[in-house]
């Protein structure tokens, strides 16, 4: 059976070019923090890593730290605002509050609902209806309790892009800290860490054709900062394990591809999402997409289908070998639909029926193609069976 | 492709669900039954046709994910050449069991088909001037998610529980969406006044 993988914001493949370095590098196997020969070695291709992953982002190479991957780098920084005063000798106490959105990654919201049982005060801003916040709103959140202020650059789900760097001058107004989880625009969009003014940014490894297992933190020089994990003294003391050298080589040729090639890239998956988007509009009643039309991530389209329930959708479409992901509570085991699509208001039906189509490395014409002969007649065959669809034809 | 989510059995009936009412007008139900709510993903309708006292046809369509689709398409197929009597008394874990069984988290996918079932029967009763026949004992669904009743909530507590906690425990109720809390606390503390 063909398989057609439509899944990258969840994951993606290693690109042949990241896999080819793991392979040519599997027996490094020194530790970068010996001063031998073979520690030497590691760390020699650790700072060459390092500095192709700032240059991606803009930042000096003293300026990353190597994390386990985006949940960790998300947790570092909100986790700063209850790491000060007494209880950490080496930080100074913090404001109290902390501003983010309603849409962000769980790594973000619940790591905030658990420093919410710590008594630290979350002021969450809402979306409009393509996922985009209202920096009026933002202004109007910021206090001098705001400790710091967490807003996703790009959303996993719907692919809508902020405003960041208009929303780092309204928080700089106020001298408040700024974090963007930029988990799914490095790579696939610009990031420019000097260009936004951010603080602090999260990134992921296996969002851009590299392992999973491998993430980064960018911290500006000189901001606040405190470890997440204590321990050696690896990345300067600010997070401490023997580092993932294969995951940091891998990372680093993955940052030189999207370097070179991001853009040429980004214009193809657009150009192959308006493709698909088209087709569907062509081929299927009914249809809502979700997200922003214009400031979204190129290769991300999410689309819903009233009457048509998202699991349903996501194992039909799995028989046929196409691999999306799904809005819809039951999939996930959650109870309750998207929390990015309810924040945007399309209602639960839609939500419930939404899939979400990711594009990336090795996506092509053919499985636009294919998904588009094979998803009509799943859409219609589900309808068939519904309850709540043409129910009064 | 390896290892399914769900049993062969929920497999096979999703792929081909059985009973699907393709043309309501044409089917000239005798019961009607419709229960659910979008809003929690899932919605179901049951109509059955009905000759002395058993049920003869039974389909029904549904806004849901695979594991309610298997379920009532089995549910479809087991109530057909059952008394009315019988059907009544049907529970989702036997439909659950026939299928293989579910994953843990999904069992709540698979208890709107009894329901819609039952409430397909009351309709057929009323429609039919026998409206007195619609059991009058009929347990009261307490907790929607896990359709938890008046009824399994007296059990629980003839067998001993005594907190909250214990019938959340107990009966799965309250582990879903939480709405029920305040009316099965009330139901909690009448019967272990009762009971207790």
């Amino acid at each position: 059976m063909r398989e057609v993988y439509m899944d990258h914001n969840a994951t993606t493949p290693l690109h042949p070019k990241v896999r080819d370095i793991i392979v040519q590098h599997v027996d490094v196997y020194g530790n970068p923090s010996s001063m031998h020969l073979f520690g030497r070695r590691a760390a020699r291709l650790i700072d060459e890593a390092r500095t192709r992953i700032a240059s991606l982002i803009n930042a000096s190479p003293d300026e990353l730290i190597f994390t386990g991957g985006g949940s960790e780098s998300n947790n570092t920084v909100l986790k700063l605002v209850t790491c000060g005063g007494a209880s950490c000798p080496g930080c100074s106490a913090m404001r109290n509050e902390i501003i983010t959105t309603s849409i962000e990654h769980p790594s973000v919201l619940n790591t905030c609902k658990a420093l919410e049982h710590q008594g630290v005060k979350l002021r969450y801003l809402d979306v409009d209806s393509q996922g985009r916040i209202d920096l009026d709103q933002l202004k109007s959140f910021l206090t001098d309790q705001t400790a710091l202020v967490s807003i996703m650059m790009a959303n996993n789900e719907i692919g809508t892009i902020q405003d960041i760097k208009a929303a780092v001058k309204i928080t700089k107004e106020k001298s408040v800290l700024f974090h963007t989880d930029a988990v799914q625009a490095v790579g696939k969009i610009p990031v420019d860490v000097r260009d936004l003014n951010v603080d602090f940014l999260s990134f992921s490894g296996h969002k851009l054709n590299a392992p999973k297992g491998i993430g980064g933190l960018y911290v500006k020089r000189n901001a606040p900062y405190c470890n997440l994990i204590h321990g050696g003294h690896q990345e300067e003391g600010r997070r401490a394990g023997t580092l993932n050298t294969l995951g940091i080589i891998a990372l680093g040729e993955a940052a030189r591809i999207a370097e070179e090639e991001g853009p040429g890239e980004a214009a193809r998956l657009l150009e192959l999402r308006e493709y698909i988007k088209a087709g569907i509009l062509r081929s299927i009643p009914d249809v809502h997409f979700n997200g922003h039309p214009v400031h979204s991530l190129p290769g991300t389209l999410n689309v819903s289908f009233r009457g048509a329930e998202g699991e349903s959708i996501l194992l039909y479409l799995d028989m046929d070998g196409i691999a999306v992901s799904t809005g819809s509570a039951c999939a996930s085991g959650a109870l309750d639909p998207s929390h990015v699509l309810m924040a945007t208001g399309v209602g639960p039906e839609l939500a419930h029926g939404s899939i979400r189509i990711s594009l990336g490395y090795g996506s092509g014409r053919e499985d636009a193609d294919y998904l588009l002969a094979k998803l009509p007649p799943v859409i219609e065959r589900i309808r068939k069976m519904s309850s709540v669809y043409g129910i009064a034809g | 492709m390896s290892d399914w989510l769900y049993s062969p059995l929920v497999k096979e009936h999703f792929m081909n669900p059985k009973n699907i009412l393709e043309d309501e007008a044409a089917f000239h139900a005798d019961g009607s039954g419709m229960v659910g709510n979008i809003k929690c993903g899932d919605q179901m309708l049951i109509v059955i046709r009905v000759e002395n006292d058993i049920i003869t046809d039974c389909k029904w369509k549904t806004y849901g994910c695979a594991s309610a689709i298997a379920s009532t398409s089995m549910l479809s197929e087991v109530v057909k050449g059952m008394s009315l009597k019988d059907a009544y008394t049907i529970k989702p874990e036997q439909i659950v069991d026939k299928l293989g069984g579910l994953p843990e988290h999904k069992f709540h996918c698979s208890v709107l088909g009894d329901k819609a079932l039952r409430a397909a029967i009351d309709d057929y009763y009323r429609t039919h001037g026998r409206e007195g026949e619609i059991p009058k004992e009929k347990a009261v669904v307490i907790c929607q998610c896990m359709n938890v009743t008046d009824k399994d909530i007296e059990e629980a507590v003839q067998k001993g529980v005594a907190t909250y906690q214990q019938l959340q425990e107990h009966t799965k109720l309250g582990t879903v969406c939480g709405k029920c809390r305040t009316k099965a606390e009330e139901l909690l503390h009448q019967f272990s006044h009762l009971y207790g």
